[in-house]
């Protein structure tokens, strides 16, 4: 199978190119960009005036709600979100029921993914047993099922001693460690940034201490162990500033925020409405504003979805009774050209954060154009509005504060392996 | 965006909380309520003003104090009354709220009076009823969690304006846990929306709020200190469960620091009046000589209680 994608602006952020280029796919590899190599005949031609050419996009969060959670989504629906999204490549959390825990599980949820013919699927496997904090699992039976690394959950809901052994015990195979830096005991009850907003409101909250308490529990963690740490979703100015020096230290640590945490704050709750409850919570303007700088300098390496489909019964609920998430597997690329957009970030740049630098944490074959990287591409309009609206999307996850507002930026086409495998008409 | 407790043309549809109401329509339905005042006074206690209505008491916590000085404000009213105890029947077979609510609007309620555990819950119901019953029904909350009390706000302002006329010229001091309450959230909006100068929160820090400071308020952790010189003190109810979260030691503990004595109102000024939106715990918050005192306009909250909830159900029946 020969395929020549032309006329697009070809975006490629693992080469820093940004440039009109014809893109040759031969036998799901880039075979080169530009003119065709002799004796290269396509059997299907692209036509991409107007689009942007880029590798398929990687979500480092995505749940896709199976097995366990069927009534919320199906692997089907949400794989196709992902596509319609321009994402080629996810990473499911564990945090399913059961929770990721036993090689079986993975190797029937990746079996499930390959019939469907979609996004490829890296899970995260369960870094204790029912994700219950208490027994390690058998990470290397399950890092040969399939699993990229292995993730404590929601929160750092390890205690101390368990969790320096399993990083212990991570480290003597080479796996990362994925963990969402909060306090259980410093959050518990807490369903809204711990600041003047939740007061006024009578909402618990999530203080920022139960952020920066976990990341200094885990920094030293990793100075005693050595294990190579991804720190999942930071939302504090004070959280961002001690990874920052982390990094500068030399410690293997990484980090990822979610999409909607680079646009909307506390205030944005106003009267209780349940579609901004998130985990971790949306805080202050000005935490806002150091994840957008952050995001830019390189601090946090990655933007993520943190797709988490919620159902009607579980959402339309009273603040602190609803359940936290939003769906964003078809809002990732969105919005982050709206950030890209308003911080005058180039869009190369911008992307990488969703492909290139996503796929260095994964350690997966993605995020590149360059001649021989596997073909996954996403074809997208830069410049197409559309407003966010249930009917819009593919995800049975309906639920987001971007519901009714216009967003810029819409996938055309995404490529998995050299193949068109989602096609939207302009 | 307008506040969902306001219809298209800007009148009070629902009362959700104090907090961006104007001065002026606080005034308002204060000056309504003392219309209402004498009503009960009468030997017939009954004025024919929402005759036909039907007034639906909906408890999804519970509250025989709150309850029934609705239900009382409604029949004064001429309403017919249904009081539903809702944590007791449908939401343990697993009906949503709003499948609850749905189900009350078709049995044609034309006001709803709920009181909920959860911070936002009436907030949630009005958008619901705003969206599928165009607003034809009411909604008055309460109390929700930790928000909002509206209607405790109001009588509290109502007993105030009684007893000193002016609000531009007052110290108040709010006394407790403010943490944990609504009527405090809902008595400082309104105090700083009418005029008062200076508010002040006294309390150990475990029971104070972030965000006080961002209200208008002064904080005070020594109650001595606090009450030195205000004209009203308001005190909490101090929940018994507090004693139990690590957020305080014991009631013994509490009183000796926290708990309103003869001794520390003497600091206030002379004239300083002594409120409590019950049930007071004595000897814990207060003592009984306070409670019982000359000072103490507690039973007089209670009356005005029902006045300024039949001004809020008759406000919001007209618009």
């Amino acid at each position: 199978m020969r395929l020549t994608i032309q006329n697009g602006r070809l975006i490629d952020p693992s080469a820093g190119l940004d440039q009109q280029a014809s893109l040759h796919l031969q036998d799901g590899r880039v075979l080169a960009i530009g003119e065709a190599p002799a004796g290269f005949v396509a059997d299907q031609m692209v036509d991409a005036t107007g689009l942007v050419v880029a590798p398929g996009l990687v979500d480092l969060a995505a749940r896709l709600r199976e097995p366990g959670f069927e009534y919320r989504a199906t692997l089907e629906s949400e794989m196709q979100a992902a596509l319609a999204g321009g994402v080629t490549s996810l990473s499911c959390p564990p945090d399913t029921d059961p929770p990721l825990d036993e090689p079986g599980l993975v190797e029937m949820l990746k079996h499930r993914a390959r019939g469907l013919d979609g996004a490829r699927l890296f899970p995260l496997g369960a870094l204790t047993v029912g994700l219950k904090g208490e027994v390690i699992t058998e990470m290397a039976e399950l890092a040969e099922a399939g699993c990229i690394g292995f993730s404590a959950g929601a929160e750092v809901s390890v205690d101390t001693q368990t969790l320096l052994r399993a990083m212990q015990y991570a480290k003597t195979f080479g796996f990362t460690v994925w963990l969402q830096p909060q306090d259980p005991q410093l959050a518990r009850g807490g369903v809204a940034h711990g600041g003047p907003v939740a007061g006024r409101l009578g909402l618990p909250g999530v203080p920022v201490i139960a952020e920066t308490v976990a990341l200094h529990t885990v920094f030293e963690l990793v100075r005693a162990t050595g294990c190579r740490v991804h720190l999942c979703r930071l939302s504090s100015a004070a959280g961002i500033e001690l990874v920052r020096r982390a990094k500068a230290e030399g410690l293997p640590v990484s980090c990822d925020i979610a999409v909607h945490h680079l646009h909307l704050i506390d205030v944005d709750i106003g009267w209780f409405d349940s579609h901004y409850r998130v985990h971790p919570p949306f805080r202050t303007q000005r935490d806002r504003d150091a994840i957008r700088a952050a995001v830019a300098d390189g601090t946090i390496d990655a933007i993520c979805s943190d797709h988490t489909p919620v159902d009607d019964d579980a959402k339309l609920l009273p603040f602190s009774e609803a359940e936290p998430g939003v769906t964003g597997l078809e809002l990732l690329l969105p919005l982050t050209l709206k950030w890209a957009q308003e911080a005058d970030v180039p869009l190369a740049s911008a992307l990488s954060r969703i492909c290139t630098a996503a796929a260095g944490i994964l350690g997966i074959e993605a995020g590149s154009l360059q001649p021989g990287a596997v073909a996954d591409v996403c074809l997208f309009d830069p410049s197409e509005y559309w407003v966010v609206e249930p009917g819009q999307l593919c995800s049975q996850g309906r639920h987001s504060p971007f519901l009714g507002r216009e967003v810029v930026g819409r996938v055309r086409s995404t490529l998995v392996g050299g193949r068109v495998v989602y096609a939207r008409a302009g | 965006m307008r506040h969902p407790q306001l219809n298209a043309n800007g009148k009070l549809q629902h009362l959700l909380t104090i907090e961006g109401l104007p001065r002026e329509t606080i005034h308002h339905i204060l000056d309504t309520a003392s219309n209402f005042v004498g009503v009960s006074d009468r030997e017939v206690k009954k004025v024919p003003l929402l005759r036909g209505k039907s007034v639906f008491n909906l408890f999804f916590e519970n509250s025989t104090r709150t309850r029934t000085t609705f239900e009382i404000a409604a029949k004064r009213l001429s309403a017919d009354v249904l009081n539903l105890n809702v944590n007791t029947s449908s939401t343990s077979k697993g009906e949503s709220l709003l499948d609850t609510i749905d189900n009350l609007a078709a049995m044609h309620a034309d006001m709803f009076v709920v009181r909920h555990a959860s911070s936002g819950a009436p907030t949630l119901i009005a958008e619901h009823l705003n969206r599928v019953r165009a607003g034809e029904v009411n909604v008055i909350n309460a109390g929700d969690g930790r928000h909002a009390h509206p209607t405790q706000g109001l009588l509290d302002m109502y007993t105030i304006r009684h007893f000193k006329k002016d609000f531009t010229q007052l110290r108040v001091a709010v006394v407790g846990d403010i943490l944990h309450s609504r009527v405090a959230r809902s008595d400082i909006h309104a105090l700083t929306t009418l005029g008062v100068p200076e508010v002040r929160a006294i309390g150990p820090l475990t029971l104070l709020p972030t965000g006080l400071q961002e209200m208008g308020l002064k904080i005070y952790t020594d109650m001595r200190e606090g009450l030195r010189g205000v004209d009203v003190i308001i005190m909490l109810r101090l929940q018994s469960e507090r004693m139990r979260g690590a957020l305080l030691p014991s009631a013994q503990e509490y009183y000796k620091h926290y708990g309103l004595t003869d001794e520390k109102l003497a600091l206030a000024a002379p004239d300083a009046i002594v409120m409590h939106p019950g049930p007071m715990n004595r000897g814990v918050e207060i003592d009984s000589s306070v409670a019982d005192g000359p000072q103490a306009v507690i039973l007089d909250q209670v009356t005005f209680g029902i006045a300024v909830r039949m001004a809020v159900m008759t406000i919001l029946a007209s618009s």
